[in-house]
């Protein structure tokens, strides 16, 4: 089994995956996207939302490029990676709105940011453009996963420190104080930093020379 | 919404600083605050830009969308009069004022894609605010960023020179931690004034 699943790390298909989620984690080893991710971070259910928005955008957007490829003139690709990316968004911006309005409502302008987010261009540019169809779906959609999990994880952690609560259930015993800073901007840029820290010392990457 | 514009252009700047409280706007943070000349840089292009977007899409958006009752093709719109006008900006510079368009040319492309220039469009429409407040919130929020991107930057140069940080930490992960400690500071002013 173990084997088996070696093996398949070797294929095209198993190399995309793990790339999206694990060695080039949008969030935590290329710290892209980051602008949406830490606003909007402080409730497990905005971070769900918001990974499944990102991960909808980033597939579809890749798949298009990538089935239009041929046809996009160079100099005006990044305009049609946004217009496409931003179509796609308002289909998710009005599914937040129909079907979820508070989620809606607290997230507020974070959801249309979803077409500047890098990680839709990024995966357009570095991936899509040059590959079929099928890869760019799945690229996309291992990317999306990655970004969703690293949300899910940091929401976890502020919410449970901020609130107490994990999807508005109470985890945290009552006698707990609520580390409220943690719900804003520094709790939200000392918690990714630390997570870096942490995790770059383990896996000893070095960081980028520039 | 009847709160004084020149209040909205202070908010603007100090307790609700687009970088540091809203987190807006981060990847340049990270990317380009290794030097405070090209910080600045940077940070003059994004007060220029934002200005001259919000003058354009305010009009788009109240004068064209709503009474056309298309408000959802708001993001389409926005992206691409953002793109036009940061593309004719640049074409601008290049006929006119060639030395400008030296110093702060690089950086045009790059706004393009900062979420800030869509992010105070989108609040722009969110909050309601008429013509004279959607421009003093522009001006506040990309002063406010360009004061933020400054003050890192030249935090970033004196550290490069004399700090001893740890191996995990360098790159990207120390400068986030001078910007949650910076955003602590900046929550000192939050007791100011509200705009919400």
């Amino acid at each position: 089994m173990v084997k088996k699943l070696e093996k398949l790390s070797y294929t095209r298909v198993g190399r995309i995956i793990i790339n999206g989620l694990w060695r080039d984690n949008p969030i935590f080893c290329m710290v892209l996207g980051i602008c949406s991710s830490l606003a909007i971070t402080n409730r497990v259910e905005n971070a769900i939302a918001m990974g499944l928005g990102v991960t909808f955008a980033t597939v579809f957007t890749s798949g298009i490029i990538s089935a239009i490829r041929n046809f996009i003139p160079g100099r005006v690709r990044m305009i049609t990676y946004m217009v496409i990316a931003s179509t796609l968004v308002i289909c998710v911006d009005q599914f937040l709105k129909a079907f979820f309005p508070v989620i809606s409502e607290a997230m507020g302008p974070y959801v249309g940011l979803i077409i500047t987010n890098c990680i839709v261009m990024g995966r357009a540019e570095a991936f899509a453009i040059k590959n079929p169809v099928g890869y760019s779906l799945l690229d996309g959609l291992s990317c999306g996963m990655g970004y969703s999990y690293a949300l899910i994880v940091m929401s976890i952690i502020r919410e449970t420190l901020a609130f107490g609560t994990i999807l508005r259930i109470r985890v945290m015993p009552e006698i707990w104080t609520n580390w409220v800073v943690m719900a804003m901007a520094p709790g939200a840029f000392i918690l990714l930093a630390s997570y870096l820290w942490i995790m770059r010392t383990l896996a000893h990457i070095e960081p980028e020379k520039k | 919404m009847d709160i004084h514009p020149l209040m909205i252009l202070i908010a603007a700047i100090l307790p609700h600083n687009i970088a540091l409280t809203y987190i807006l706007g981060m990847c340049p943070l990270i990317a380009i605050s290794k030097n405070l000349k090209s910080a600045f840089g940077m940070g003059i292009s994004v007060i220029f830009v934002v200005t001259l977007t919000v003058v354009i899409n305010w009009p788009i958006y109240y004068l064209i969308l709503v009474p056309t009752n298309s408000e959802i093709l708001a993001f389409v719109i926005f992206i691409i009069t953002i793109a036009a006008s940061v593309q004719l900006l640049e074409m601008l510079l290049e006929k006119f004022f060639p030395p400008l368009q030296s110093a702060f040319g690089i950086f045009l492309p790059l706004i393009t894609v900062n979420c800030i220039v869509l992010a105070i469009s989108l609040f722009m429409v969110l909050r309601q605010y008429d013509f004279i407040r959607t421009l003093c919130f522009a001006l506040g929020s990309s002063i406010g960023w360009s004061l933020a991107i400054v003050i890192l930057a030249a935090i970033n140069e004196k550290l490069a020179l004399v700090s001893d940080i740890p191996k995990g930490l360098k790159g990207p992960a120390i400068i986030l931690i001078i910007l949650g400690i910076l955003s602590l500071a900046f929550m000192g002013f939050g007791g100011m004034m509200k705009i919400q």
